[in-house]
């Protein structure tokens, strides 16, 4: 099964460039990145920059109405994502618990759709 | 097969009917955790049981009804799944069902149900929902039973059960025993789920025509079973036959609910007790401490001979705070030491509680009792009253108005 994992985090949360903790936030993600390489699970994952960057847009009466920031005003934003494949729930939990923002932030981890209408 | 002829309906009805009950957690354990689906095991369970009574009746009783049950039950899985076969998950389904199809079914049906009550209690799921399904699918009871345990209305339970349901199948919750890494964790959410099954029946009361902690002794019972020598398990078991010892003592005559240090020993169930003792000592010369353990030690100390051993109950509170550092052992702990002598400092720990428990009663009942035993008789009257106020039953409500009375009647206003 296909798994994204979704990074929600605070940026007044996240230890700041320069910081001991910052070093080690991103040798966490080096070490995810290369755990789920290994295993064979990896199958995609970005991350994103900041809200500040974001335009949301919808239609409204067939009028595309575009805005300025993120769809939703919250404190923590997606700053991420993976995709992995993996048996079951469970293994993706694991590999979400690897995720260095799990300690600062949030990892929602949300099974793909399955339509695969090739097989 | 016993020789063909007019078998009657009735007999048919009732084998099914006894092998529903008998063997139903089983069959579906081992349906879901095939098929990885709760849902369609259960719906296809209901179809072969269908079919065995059209079938049993024209050919007579199989050799193993229940064996039958599991073998119609997975060719309608699997005529279902071809016609899904598209999707690819279902199409993994697929393929294990037709390899346990191909084995010859061994001597008897493979016990799955440690897997499925796992799958019922994982985490991913919400605590009510753990519950509710587990009760379902583990237990056999109904949806308007589980409903009216709760207090809740019988659609809205149906829904939070096929949500679960829903849940377990769409986010890939594995039918699976934990591994070493997260068992002790797994096990804790799974243990919890039964306890509160538990303590849901013995504050209703045995008068419900399902009663909760008999079905709470039969998962503990079950899950012991299936899993031998674990310590925890055993400190659950022990726990609850303990606790559920006293049920007959708890309230009084007068309806007001009795400490166990005021209870009547002669209605305490002494099998129960004698079972809970050697249990939990067989869990404690394993030598892996854990909170079930001293919570079933703590329940034990309640029944000393001369009444409460509190100095020992103080002590392995403070060990149970070690391991589970809540506001709630905290203030269990609390009253202990102030019932072993020490009440000023009981006191005080109660009073730092007050602003993470102002809204939970016992803290209000907990905290009416050390005024009072710290002989500060005007506060203690009006912590007596919020208590009351809040009570959740008649019985403590009763029981805190007694004490109110009592402290009227010892205490000259000063």
């Amino acid at each position: 099964m296909q798994y994204m994992l979704l990074i929600y985090n605070d940026p007044a949360h996240e230890p700041s460039y320069g910081t001991p903790e910052f070093n080690e936030m991103m040798g966490g993600y080096f070490a995810a990145n290369e755990r789920m390489k290994a295993d064979g699970v990896l199958r995609g994952g970005e991350g994103l920059q900041g809200v500040e960057t974001a335009t949301s847009l919808r239609i409204k009466a067939g009028k595309v109405e575009t805005m300025d920031g993120p769809f939703a005003e919250t404190r923590e934003h997606l700053g991420g994502y993976y995709v992995i494949d993996v048996p079951d729930l469970d293994a993706a939990l694991k590999y979400a618990a690897l995720i260095p923002s799990a300690h600062f932030g949030t990892i929602e981890v949300r099974p793909l759709m399955d339509y695969n209408p090739n097989a | 097969m016993r020789p063909p002829g007019p078998s009657s309906a009735i007999a048919v009805s009732q084998e099914l009917d006894r092998v529903m009950r008998a063997d139903r957690g089983r069959l579906v354990s081992v349906l879901a955790s095939g098929l990885r689906d709760l849902a369609l095991a259960e719906e296809v369970l209901q179809e072969a049981a269908v079919a065995a009574l059209s079938h049993w009746g024209r050919a007579g009783l199989p050799r193993s009804p229940a064996g039958w049950l599991l073998q119609v039950a997975r060719r309608k899985a699997i005529d279902r799944l071809r016609g899904a076969a598209r999707d690819s998950r279902k199409g993994a389904a697929l393929a294990i069902l037709l390899d346990e199809e191909a084995m010859p079914e061994p001597d008897g049906i493979p016990d799955h149900r440690l897997r499925l009550i796992f799958a019922c209690c994982h985490p991913a799921l919400e605590p009510k929902s753990r519950i509710a399904l587990t009760l379902r699918t583990v237990c056999g009871l109904n949806t308007p039973e589980i409903a009216r345990a709760f207090l809740d209305a019988e659609p809205t339970m149906g829904q939070r059960i096929s949500r679960a349901k829903a849940k377990i199948a769409a986010a890939g919750i594995p039918f699976a025993v934990p591994d070493a890494e997260h068992w002790s964790e797994r096990l804790d959410t799974m243990l919890a789920t039964v306890y509160l099954i538990f303590t849901t029946g013995y504050v209703a009361g045995p008068d419900k025509p399902r009663d909760l902690c008999h079905e709470a002794e039969y998962l503990i019972r079950l899950i012991d079973r299936l899993r031998p020598a674990d310590p925890e398990i055993e400190g659950a078991l022990a726990m609850m036959l303990l606790t559920g010892a006293r049920r007959a003592a708890r309230i009084g005559p007068d309806g007001a609910s009795l400490p166990p240090g005021e209870q009547n020993h002669r209605l305490w169930d002494m099998s129960r007790i004698t079972e809970g003792r050697a249990i939990l000592a067989r869990a404690m010369a394993r030598r892996r401490p854990g909170p079930f353990q001293i919570k079933a030690a703590i329940s034990d100390c309640q029944m000393a001979d001369d009444g409460p051993d509190w100095p020992q109950i103080a002590a392995l509170y403070g060990a149970l705070l070690r391991h589970e550092p809540t506001p709630v052992v905290c203030l269990n702990a609390a009253v202990a030491l102030s019932e072993a002598g020490d009440p000023a400092r009981g006191l005080v720990m109660i009073e730092e509680l007050g602003a993470a428990l102002s809204h939970y009663q016992p803290w209000h009942a907990a905290k009416a009792a050390l005024l009072a035993a710290n002989g500060r008789t005007d506060d203690a009257t009006s912590a007596y009253l919020e208590a009351i106020a809040q009570a959740p039953t008649q019985a403590e409500a009763q029981f805190l108005k007694k004490r109110l009375l009592m402290l009227s009647e010892t205490a000259p206003k000063g």
